[in-house]
């Protein structure tokens, strides 16, 4: 019996295994999941996009690194979840903004809406999202100062170092799908709809290509990642509302499309609103919380002072998500309908005897 | 169409280990047994021996004091200790230590009904009570208590063969091996119940087992065998009923309230023992298993043996355990003392390595990924209980039905932030029991 004495045992509560999925192999998918959007990114605007996507994700892990060594908190980084906020947050920036502003914007991000708010979990606002409102506000003219897609590599060295940057005959404001004309007017934008698919078209770096947003999408509904409750109702419903309601007398599908493709969509309805810390956790509250951000972004598009409103939408409906979990409790397991009934009749009884 | 139930998880099932083993009985005796007094839910049997008696296999050693099932010895030999010793479900338990005479001189007291058909309900209570069968999937409910307390409500009658913990073949070759006591055993139920059919759902991972019992049946078709999906937890008493019959039980409630009867197939087998052949049980196969096993195996164990002893039989570690549990790894309890003894629950003794248990490691904090939400099968938000039981606040945890937790880990294995949910929702539920007690004494005390 002696030799089993020195047997080292472990002694935990159930369950006693677990599965292989933890924080930080989620994050990494989500990374992957980016990866086609930002190649698009980088064919279409020149290696600045990867640049600028690369600096914000450094910064984003700086920061976050700084703020809890400063603060003696314990060290978050190998979780990625700062690198998540760094890619998205380059996403959704015009190509063009200058690098200072971009890292601007990562400070507010990570130590702001963040970490302030203790954190990983803690948050009541996508980081990325509130990065970007913070840049609409104090820079709008470089948040929405657009490159015209397909540069060409000669121009591309000329970006880099900046001498193509704010100004010159390659930036065209206005005459983008983020147009006002376009979201308000219903003056279809000047690019044919399989461009606006792939993403052959003016925008943020990392929204304009449908085509690899939806497979990033897909990769992360196949790999369990994400559900896909959250991006269908808020895609459904944008769907429906700019199908019924179209815009200076287009055709309605191709109405509908153009809505569908352009603008932050995609990337707002399969990596924003689907993020874990800022969205419902019910079922019911997944599709509420879709289907409003989905109103909000036509209501914004269709009346709104922003020609986009897929940020606005999803920052809106992240405050309301402790509510919408409430509306959203599942039903008791075991507890009929009658039941319930029985029970109201109950209290109704006993509040008025 | 019948519902399946709501969430589950399904953890590598790694039954390939011991699947093929067929059920063998110990090579050698065991020398001594320790028989705990306490094998089912509810209180503690009295032993009604004494240091230097001499018993019989089958003799009953420990009476019923309250709710439970008498005990009975599993070897014959000298009585050589009456004390608590260490006990699976954690400290210590009064036990009954016997000396192996090896002579296994027969001396129960039931009687042999080779033809059952003319026993009434309550005579078939009676030999079921007697021989001191429990729930053998692990929870340990007196089967008679069951029977008696369903009959007149019950129109279904469920056999459990879902073995859905990993690991576990116990049950899968008792189908396998010896179907035809299961079937025996679900026909004298039927019988007791009134009922004219019975259901044995198995997972469908259990292809062999199920195609056996549905050829063991043949035309008579008065026992339906189920294929239910692969996924756990399909054989939690609740989810079984759902996958079967599509109702769900109500809090707090028990099966007979929705008119059904669960039992282990295991159990069936007993009471098969028990009325035809007369025996109570002092018996049980269980799965030794784990990475850190030499010779995974299915074994017929009597009741009372160390769990060193059953490492011995499957020839020892071949790697260093890092967990030994009792039961499977979803809801087995840890064990850190080998001298415990096997008991009528005990479906398994899993000893697992290090690199299959799960790792030991700091809590992250919780990104709310809602995983648990998704997973849970009585359609609770862990996220949110573990919100407030980690503040203390449980009356608020109880708003969100904590007690409706049947603590099957799915959440658990689910976190990727390694949170321990289950162990949280423990501390909840037993200090709103506390509360509950409480409120009742001083409510007591003012109507007093």
């Amino acid at each position: 019996m002696n030799e089993e004495k020195k047997l080292n045992l472990t002694v935990a509560s159930s369950p006693h295994v677990a599965s292989p999925i933890d924080t930080q192999s989620l994050m990494r998918d989500v990374l992957i999941a980016l990866v086609p959007a930002l190649v698009m990114g980088v064919v279409f605007f020149g290696p600045r996009a990867l640049v600028a996507t690369l600096i914000s994700v450094v910064a984003c892990e700086f920061f976050e690194w700084a703020y809890r060594k400063l603060m003696h908190k314990s060290m978050a980084n190998k979780d990625l979840s700062a690198a998540v906020t760094g890619v998205l947050l380059a996403f959704v920036c015009a190509p063009t903004l200058p690098y200072w502003m971009l890292i601007i914007g990562d400070f507010f991000a990570i130590v702001v809406v963040k970490q302030l708010f203790g954190g990983l979990g803690q948050n009541f606002m996508n980081p990325a999202l509130g990065g970007r409102a913070f840049l609409m506000l104090c820079y709008p003219v470089a948040m929405t100062t657009w490159v015209v897609p397909g540069i060409g590599a000669d121009k591309w060295a000329g970006l880099l170092s900046g001498e193509v940057t704010m100004a010159g005959a390659d930036i065209v404001t206005g005459a983008t799908p983020l147009s006002a004309d376009y979201m308000h007017g219903g003056l279809l934008p000047d690019v044919s709809l399989l461009d606006a698919f792939v993403g052959n078209v003016g925008g943020c770096i990392g929204e304009v290509s449908a085509l690899m947003l939806l497979l990033g999408g897909l990769y992360l509904i196949w790999r369990g990642v994400i559900r896909a409750r959250i991006p269908l109702a808020y895609i459904a419903t944008v769907a429906v509302l700019t199908f019924l309601f179209p815009m200076g007398g287009n055709d309605r599908l191709t109405w509908m499309a153009y809505q569908l493709f352009t603008g932050g969509l995609f990337l707002g309805a399969f990596f924003m609103a689907t993020d874990y810390v800022t969205s419902p956790v019910t079922k019911k509250g997944e599709i509420i919380f879709g289907i409003g951000c989905g109103l909000l972004t036509v209501f914004i598009r269709y009346f709104g002072g922003y020609p986009e409103g897929v940020s606005y939408s999803i920052l809106i409906m992240n405050c309301c998500v402790w509510l919408i979990d409430k509306v959203g409790k599942p039903n008791r397991y075991g507890v009929t309908k009658e039941m319930k009934a029985a029970a109201k009749a109950a209290k109704k009884a006993g509040k008025e005897g | 169409m019948k519902q399946s139930f709501y969430g589950g998880v399904h953890p590598h099932d790694r039954k390939e280990l011991a699947r093929h083993k067929e059920i063998a009985p110990l090579s050698a005796a065991p020398k001594q047994v320790v028989i705990a007094m306490s094998m089912h839910i509810g209180a503690p049997c009295k032993p009604i021996v004494a240091v230097g008696d001499h018993v019989k296999v089958g003799q009953k050693i420990g009476e019923i004091a309250g709710l439970g099932a008498p005990i009975h010895a599993s070897v014959s030999g000298e009585v050589k200790a009456v004390e608590p010793r260490p006990y699976v479900g954690g400290g210590k338990c009064m036990s009954v230590v016997i000396e192996n005479d090896f002579q296994d001189t027969w001396g129960s007291e039931l009687t042999p009904h080779p033809d059952y058909s003319k026993l009434s309900t309550q005579e078939i209570v009676d030999i079921v009570k007697e021989a001191g069968i429990t729930g053998m999937g692990g929870a340990g409910f007196p089967a008679h208590v069951k029977i008696s307390s369903g009959i007149g409500k019950v129109d279904t009658l469920i056999l459990n063969g879902a073995e859905c913990e990993p690991y576990i073949t116990a049950d899968h070759r008792l189908m396998l091996e010896q179907g035809e006591r299961v079937i025996g055993g679900a026909r004298i139920l039927m019988q007791a119940f009134g009922l004219k059919s019975a259901v044995i759902g198995v997972e469908a991972n259990k292809e062999d087992a199920i195609e056996h019992l549905k050829n063991l049946v043949g035309g008579k078709g008065d026992v339906q065998v189920e294929s239910l999906r692969t996924r756990y937890p399909q054989g939690a008493e609740k989810q079984l009923i759902q996958r079967i019959t599509g109702r769900e039980v109500p809090p707090g409630g028990l099966p007979a309230h929705v008119g059904c009867a669960v039992f282990n197939v295991g159990t069936a087998a007993a009471v098969y023992d028990a009325v035809v052949e007369g025996k109570p049980v002092t018996h049980r196969v269980l799965t030794v298993t784990g990475d850190a096993i030499q010779e995974p195996k299915n074994l017929l164990v009597p009741l009372g043996v160390s769990f060193q002893s059953l490492i011995d039989e499957a020839k020892g570690f071949k790697e260093e355990p890092e967990r030994i549990l009792t039961g499977g790894p979803m809801m087995g309890i840890a064990q850190y003392n080998l001298d415990v003894t096997c008991i009528k629950g005990t479906n398994a003794v899993l000893c697992l390595t290090k690199r299959e248990a799960a790792p030991v490691v700091e809590e992250e904090v919780c990104l709310r990924c809602a995983r648990c939400v998704n997973v849970c099968p009585m359609h609770l938000t862990p996220v949110y209980m573990h919100l407030y039981a980690e503040k203390g606040m449980w009356k608020e945890a109880e708003a969100l039905n904590v007690m409706d937790c049947i603590e099957c880990g799915s959440c658990n294995y689910i976190c990727p932030a390694r949170i321990h949910l289950v162990q949280s929702f423990r501390v909840t539920k037993g200090e709103l029991r506390n509360l509950a007690a409480k409120e009742k004494a001083a409510k007591e005390a003012a109507k007093a």
